[in-house]
């Protein structure tokens, strides 16, 4: 088994509320984030599949077929967008760095898996100091 | 499940000396870092929190709230501090990057369920980076990584 990880990036604003709570509610779960108007990141996505090289050709995954798949996805739809009015599912769901990089997982879960190979983990960097991972043995569970 | 890791930075002096050796063996096994007046390093910590999201909130836990507990429980000791001389539980240990990771997983481990303990989120590892060269990790939860703060010498590593 070989891990490849393939990294792009995704400037795009978000705001995390919750409508049931209050302002200041909001403010001590989110921080800044919760700010109304938004705010943006430059997010950083790393995505790694997994899988045994295939005897021919020696590669895990052709990286250019990820590379596309990540851009059509994900690239594409996310970059230079408001997450929250842009973006589904973010107009009800909060654009989290937790939920973008389930969002992820879920847009590129069907498109990466083959015969050999699949999804093993989306690690998506909201700052360079703040990154979520999401794994697949811990979906599995 | 899935995990959310935060960096923090502190700058903090140490010697690594160690009084069960004589001043050639520490000078052997510290080198440069056995000077006696100290030398400092730019550490960054790196704390990995795993657990369900929130259906609501969308949070595996309020970055905020980690930000304060990092900072009450952790920062707030050693943040431009002589290390050997400011922080109790180097009295008797050497500060060595390994320790250091050890203190801060077991004060972690110590508060986290004051202020936590409702919520499924766990610590999971403890990652410091002393210089770029040069990383120490702890997998909390994970067999044989639990080790108990070492209160004997035995077990130190040679480290610069």
């Amino acid at each position: 088994m070989v891990l490849v990880t393939r990294k792009a990036e995704f400037s795009a604003s978000h705001c995390c509320r919750v409508r049931s709570l209050s302002d200041a509610e909001n403010y001590r779960l989110f921080g800044e984030d919760a700010n109304p108007n938004g705010h943006g990141h430059n997010y950083v996505v790393e995505v790694t599949v997994e899988g045994d090289p295939d005897p021919r050709t020696g590669m895990v995954v052709d990286l250019k077929h990820l590379k596309d798949i990540l851009e059509r996805e994900v690239i594409e739809p996310m970059d230079h967008r408001f997450l929250n009015y842009e973006v589904l599912p973010f107009d009800r769901v909060i654009p989290s760095t937790a939920n973008i990089a389930l969002e992820i997982w879920r847009r590129l879960e069907p498109q990466v898996a083959t015969a050999s190979t699949r999804l093993a983990r989306v690690r998506l960097f909201e700052t360079a100091d703040l990154y979520v991972d999401v794994e697949r043995e811990d979906l599995a569970a | 499940m899935t995990s959310l890791t935060r960096r923090y930075r502190f700058s903090a002096s140490h010697r690594l000396h160690s009084p069960e050796m004589s001043d050639a063996e520490n000078a052997q096994i510290y080198g440069k870092c056995n000077n006696p007046f100290g030398h400092g390093h730019d550490y960054v910590l790196e704390i990995t929190v795993a657990g369900s999201v929130h259906p609501l909130t969308g949070l595996i836990i309020s970055v905020p709230a980690l930000d304060d507990f990092v900072e009450r429980h952790i920062l707030r000791l050693f943040a431009n501090r002589n290390l050997n001389l400011d922080v109790p539980q180097f009295t008797d240990m050497v500060p060595t990057a390994e320790n250091i990771a050890l203190v801060i997983a077991d004060l972690i481990q110590r508060h986290w369920p004051d202020q936590f303990g409702s919520m499924p989120a766990r610590v999971r590892r403890v990652h410091i980076q002393e210089t770029d060269r040069n990383g120490f990790e702890i997998l909390l939860g994970v067999r044989g990584h639990e080790a108990p703060i070492p209160v004997e010498m035995e077990g130190v590593t040679v480290h610069g």
